[in-house]
């Protein structure tokens, strides 16, 4: 099918006859119909993002597919939607957040914090008794409140205060009909749900007497609002004490003298969250250190286990040893464990005083392998040693099995010994091969979060100190700890946003410098 | 060509169901006001509850699809992420309606204005006082209470026949015992467990934040000064003495216990599945200082979604259905925690344990629910591992450079 429609395309035949483009106008009739289905989903929610996204892909799509000019976007698009959707757009939110005060005490919009702080201050009159309610309409469809009040009915809407209803019918306890109203069945009721709960009945025409509302439609409670929101100021008034709130740049309602309400709203706040991590004293300094443990760890990872696994992969590579295959599958067994599951099972062994390792290996010796500073790395680089050889055995065995022979043949003529053949043929050869996936596995280990979080948790902890931060903390964990997810610490999504940012740009300048230096190393095999 | 036309299609896909889940919500509200809808199809409510508990909402759950006719959703969760999700999830409105937590997430969760206020009304008196009093801020109620936790000396009897008077007592008892450990007490490794240790720091008195008279704290810090201090030297003492580690956590503890390795442990209800076959009695924490031994109480609850659309559905559930006896009864039954309307608590307490664990937690004090907690949490275990694992080589500076480091956190 390929290639009869790429000879059409070339020629430039307007041939649309064949069954390959039959299957195309299906399958793209299918993307179109889901596509606008999902325009009309984020339309009906008003995503307005989602659904310019959506249309654009669409657009693109449908472009793509029915031009003859774009041979290649044919295949690059779907990969190219993925990593816009999923990287991207990961990236350009991170990025925002960075730049915002999101965390705790700053959830949600503007919108959202002002009803939360409305509900929260709207409070109970005290001593007013539970009333008997039922949800009534008048004749022009306007809602209001039947409630029961020391036996006797009463009937009020949003606008007309509660007055007695004597001619109601009353049953249980609660009205059951009333003249000139029509009463809501549960049905109803639940359908309007929304206009039922912001419902408040003034209970007489003095505003201070508070009014009814009703959470359940069954019973109604009187109600007066603390906070009093002024729509076209734009303030909070507290009605006990008369204190206005205006909004200030933090996000919050804040007073004359300083004083602000509880829940506030993100803003974006600039370089703040950047000016706090390198700037402020309590952040800086074990940002630095950890900053500096975190090259060392991902740079002597992948050493180490490049070393070992080479090594590994050049004694098994001998074609004199026996049982290379036994060998060879026990040497992968460390891999085929989840890493988690391993890192945890170590931590375990390297308990002070309950550890196999103590307890067995050593003969009962105390050794503070995961509390004290320096033997805590030194675990967390042996553990990953154990976790990431196998992986840099099976590349380097692959790698070798490749090497030509030929190569060998001209050095043994040559009179090169095993150390200079090694040294100027193998390890070259298998650098040029294996370079990108060590730089790889450097991007990994920079932020291998789990093996952290398993085996220390970042501990043991900075004496001195300010913020929860440890000796074995990478920067990954530590974006962890400060966006505060564990419930350890308050949420600041923000300045772990900002950190990420940091991160970000560290891992992909020295990728990017790596795989310079790489291209320069196939120049010279 | 197919199989790019194959993986268009499969994107197409994903982006329309990430514009459903974006627009579920609204579709929802549109749908309860759409005149042309089923009556009886009124709307459904979504509730988060965790794995112990799923079987007993469902009961409630179930009883209330039958007389409203509402569609109940349990969404089982990962109890460890219920809280970062809820407060994510909720402004997004994506969030649940209710959801099962604890107390002493109400602090963050107001301050983020994620949850509404329950007005319990008059069924507030049928509940244990502490229970209501841990959910109410500010004079609002934000949850409807289910169990009540705390944590008490549980003793082997076996090992030791009585209960200790005071904490010497204790000790003398577990040595007299001849077990491996005189007592044991759960640290989380070099991260401490505050938690646990926390009566014997009240019985120095120094709690954790000042108390209102109605017992609600204030944000202002009481662990410090002479009384911290005295606690944290203690600390130091018992680590030399090996009475403390960080290297008993929780599972190498309850092990020890369930082993016989030592005839008293520190700890909750939670633990008693692992010591089924052990004969058990509960007594009062012993004092180390010299004022009483209060462990926290926690409560157990479930709590309202401020961007619910089916507030009314919510607040129904919870206070008709939720609180009654029956209902209570089926979630202690799941998850053997003491239930927090009284009746129920009644009931349960014909269990000698389970009234064990009440009569504690009688004179217990509830943990604090101020968003400020969460600042403390993690200094304050470190702290103290730090003492009295012998880390830290003088107790006092320690812990005065604790509190002044969660003064500048709290900023």
């Amino acid at each position: 099918m390929f290639r009869a429609r790429y000879k059409g395309a070339v020629a430039g035949s307007g041939t649309f006859s064949g069954a390959g483009f039959a299957v195309k106008l299906v399958l793209i009739a299918l993307v179109d119909a889901l596509g606008v289905f999902g325009v009309l989903a984020a339309w009906r929610a008003g995503s307005w993002g989602i659904l310019a996204a959506t249309v654009a892909l669409l657009v693109a799509a449908n472009w793509v597919y029915f031009t003859k000019r774009s041979l290649p976007l044919k295949y690059i698009l779907p990969g190219l939607a993925f990593l816009l959707v999923y990287q991207v757009y990961v990236v350009g939110y991170t990025g925002y957040v960075a730049f915002t005060n999101y965390g705790d005490g700053h959830n949600s919009t503007k919108e959202q914090a002002i009803d939360a702080l409305l509900v929260q201050n709207e409070r109970r009159v005290e001593g007013s008794p539970a009333l008997p309610l039922t949800v009534v309409e008048s004749g022009d469809g306007e809602l209001g409140f039947a409630v029961v009040e020391d036996g006797a009915a009463e009937v009020g809407t949003a606008e007309e205060p509660l007055a007695p209803a004597p001619d109601a019918t009353l049953d249980g306890g609660t009205v059951t009909e009333v003249p000139g109203w029509t009463v809501l069945d549960r049905p109803t009721v639940l359908q309007r749900q929304d206009e039922v709960t912001t419902l408040r009945v003034p209970v007489s025409d003095d505003a201070a007497d508070g009014s009814v509302r009703t959470q359940d439609a069954r019973t109604g409670y009187v109600f007066q609002p603390v906070l009093e929101y002024d729509e076209a100021a734009d303030t909070m008034t507290d009605a006990s004490t008369g204190v206005v709130y205006t909004p200030n740049d933090d996000g919050q309602f804040e007073s004359a003298d300083g004083e602000t309400l509880p829940v506030g709203w993100r803003v974006t706040v600039g370089f703040e969250n950047f000016a706090t991590a390198f700037g402020d004293e309590r952040y800086a300094g074990p940002f630095v250190k950890i900053l500096v443990w975190t090259f060392a760890f991902a740079v002597l990872s992948v050493v180490t286990t490049f070393a070992l696994g080479m090594f590994l992969a050049m004694v098994f590579n001998d074609p004199r040893l026996r049982g290379r295959k036994v060998y060879r599958t026990l040497m992968i067994l460390p891999y085929a464990m989840p890493g988690f599951l391993a890192a945890l099972l170590w931590s375990g062994m390297l308990n002070k005083s309950f550890g196999v390792i103590n307890q067995v290996l050593l003969g009962g010796a105390a050794v503070p392998w995961l509390t004290d500073p320096w033997l805590a790395k030194l675990s967390v680089l042996g553990v990953n040693l154990w976790l990431g050889f196998p992986y840099m055995f099976l590349i380097c065995t692959g790698a070798l099995q490749s090497l030509p022979g030929d190569v060998y043949e001209a050095a043994r003529i040559d009179g090169a010994g095993k150390w200079r053949t090694w040294r100027s043929i193998t390890m070259p050869l298998l650098l040029v091969a294996t370079a990108p996936l060590l730089i790889s596995s450097f991007a990994f280990n920079f932020n291998n979060f789990t093996l952290i979080k398993m085996l220390t948790g970042g501990g043991p902890r900075f004496d001195d100190a300010s913020v929860p931060l440890g000796h074995t903390d990478i920067l990954i964990s530590m974006v962890y700890n400060v966006s505060g997810l564990d419930g350890s610490a308050p949420r600041d999504y923000g300045l772990a946003s900002a950190l990420s940012i940091v991160i970000f740009v560290v891992v992909g300048v020295i990728s990017a410098i790596a795989f310079r230096q790489t291209r320069k190393l196939e120049e010279l095999s | 060509m197919r199989r790019s036309i194959l993986l268009a299609s499969a994107l197409a896909t994903t982006l329309a169901l990430t514009a459903c889940g974006s627009g579920e919500s609204s579709g929802d509200s549109t749908a309860g006001g759409d005149a042309s809808a089923e009556p009886s199809a009124s709307g459904s409510l979504t509730v988060w509850v965790d794995e112990t508990r799923e079987a007993a909402v469902q009961a409630a759950a179930e009883a209330y699809e039958e007389e409203s006719g509402v569609d109940v959703e349990l969404v089982q969760k990962n109890y460890e992420d219920i809280r970062a999700d809820f407060l994510a999830q909720v402004p997004t409105g994506e969030g649940p309606d209710i959801t099962v937590g604890a107390h002493d997430w109400l602090g963050t969760f107001t301050t983020n204005g994620v949850v509404a206020p329950v007005e319990l009304g008059d069924k507030a008196g049928e509940f244990e006082d502490v229970a209501v009093q841990a959910f109410t801020q500010d004079g609002q109620v934000y949850g409807l209470p289910y169990a009540i936790e705390n944590i008490a000396l549980i003793r082997n009897t076996e090992l030791a026949p009585e209960a200790p008077a005071s904490y010497d007592d204790m000790v003398a008892a577990g040595e007299k015992a001849g077990t491996k450990f005189p007592f044991l007490i759960q640290s989380d490794g070099d991260k401490g467990d505050p938690y646990t240790f926390y009566p014997f720091q009240t019985s120095f008195g120094a709690p954790v934040f000042e108390q209102n008279d109605d017992g609600s704290y204030r944000p202002e810090l009481a662990l410090g000064g002479e009384n911290g201090e005295a606690f944290a030297t203690w600390l130091a003492e018992q680590g030399e003495a090996g009475l403390l580690s960080t290297d008993i956590t929780y599972d190498v503890a309850v092990e020890a216990f369930a082993k016989g390795r030592s005839p008293f442990i520190i700890g909750g209800p939670w633990m008693l599945e692992q010591f089924a076959d052990l004969d058990l009695a509960i007594d009062p924490i012993p004092a180390p200082g010299d004022q009483p031994a209060q462990p926290f109480v926690g409560v157990q609850g479930f709590y309202v979604s401020a961007q619910s659309e089916n507030a009314l559905l919510a607040n129904d559930f919870l206070v008709n259905y939720l609180s009654t006896e029956e209902a209570q009864t089926a979630l202690f039954e799941a998850g053997g925690r003491p239930p927090a309307l009284t009746a129920a608590a009644d009931a349960a307490s014909s269990d000698p344990i389970v009234a064990g664990f009440r009569e504690v937690g009688a004179d217990a004090v509830p943990m604090p629910s101020i968003p400020e907690m969460d600042a403390v949490w993690s200094f304050w275990g470190v702290t103290e591992a730090s003492i009295f694992s012998g880390k830290a080589d003088d107790p006092v500076k320690a812990w005065d450079k604790m509190v002044s480091d969660i003064e500048g956190a709290l900023g």
